[in-house]
């Protein structure tokens, strides 16, 4: 029997674009370039992510080390606009962005919160609206709000990116029931970003119908980061495969898998 | 004049250009750039005449998540 690769005939689409794998991934936090390197060509992403900050001590050169990993690896790059709490700074930081990458991609990042990290979803719709109207392909980072994302799919966002938890908790989904009604709800393609721990919450959610997962800090901050990013990659696709399979219906009481009729012994009732 | 080059202050002349600011900290690309927090394009370095007190960012590429 062939198995069939199913990343072949079910690519993630996003803004028209085709994308090989489900999982997009951070590049912060690993224990050293090398690690990054060899968990990147493990998990074979669709997106790496990256950012921008000013100098700091020795900048130029672990700058270009980074800047010349990015081009060695050769994976499409999504920028994003971390640590922005205006619309003025998240839309610069974008321009910025699109400069120094040459990409249109953005991972918009508008934080109203500094203790959650929980975005600012008030001026989230305006940023992403004046985003998208300049040219950006842009990937809100976003709540699992139904309201928020549709008011983001309104302004032009052709897909959104709903956290399952704050940043870098690794809690997994906390509001499974917002998330599967955002899912039934809303159909744009939909990346679950931020607060994914394990490999099993990556399989949750793409078994809920979500489209890709979004993850850095799981993958980093693991003993072996080079395996656990191929535990992701295998988790992300098991659930998309799984979502697309229809799950069988539960039910209470059990049922024997193996024909009862023609058992060869007798049973007391 | 004075002007802050990423929270720093230096002393450029009077009609210096964003150039100017970029070769006073010495950058090298990839970079970008802005001007109290207005992006200022690659191919305006060297007409975007600065102001006393102006703020500049230069950033970096950097890893992020």
């Amino acid at each position: 029997m062939t198995m069939q690769t199913e990343t072949t005939h079910d690519p993630l689409v996003l803004y028209g674009e085709t994308f090989h794998s489900r999982l997009l991934l951070g590049t912060s936090r690993y224990p050293s370039p090398a690690v990054l390197e060899a968990a990147v060509r493990t998990a074979r992403p669709a997106m790496l992510t990256a950012s921008l900050r000013r100098q700091t001590a020795a900048p130029q050169e672990s700058g270009n080390r980074f800047w010349e990993l990015l081009k060695a690896l050769n994976v499409p790059v999504l920028p994003n606009t971390a640590g922005c709490h205006s619309i003025q700074e998240a839309i610069t930081t974008a321009q910025m962005a699109r400069e120094v990458f040459e990409t249109p991609w953005i991972k918009l990042e508008l934080i109203g919160d500094d203790y959650t990290l929980q975005p600012d979803t008030l001026n989230l719709v305006e940023a992403a609206g004046w985003l998208i109207k300049n040219g950006f392909k842009v990937l809100p980072y976003c709540t699992e709000d139904l309201v928020l994302c549709q008011r983001l799919v309104d302004v032009g966002c052709q897909a959104v990116m709903p956290w399952a938890a704050p940043i870098g908790t690794g809690k997994g989904p906390i509001n499974p029931y917002a998330m599967r009604v955002l899912r039934e709800r809303l159909d744009v393609p939909m990346i679950v970003d931020a607060g994914l721990g394990r490999p099993s919450h990556a399989c949750q959610v793409m078994e809920w119908g979500f489209d890709g997962v979004l993850l850095n800090t799981a993958v980093a901050l693991a003993q072996e980061p080079v395996v656990m990013a191929g535990a992701f990659a295998a988790a992300t696709q098991a659930g998309r495969d799984a979502w697309r399979s229809g799950t069988m219906a539960e039910q209470d009481a059990a049922q024997p898998s193996t024909p009862v009729l023609g058992t060869p012994f007798w049973h007391a009732k | 004049m004075k002007v802050f080059i990423n929270k720093n202050e230096h002393e450029l002349a009077d009609g210096a250009t964003l150039l100017d600011a970029i070769a006073a900290i010495e950058a090298k690309p990839p970079f970008a750039a802005a001007v109290n927090t207005q992006f200022v394009s690659k191919t305006q370095y060297g007409e975007h005449r600065l102001q006393s007190g102006d703020r500049i960012d230069i950033i970096f590429p950097v890893t992020g998540g």
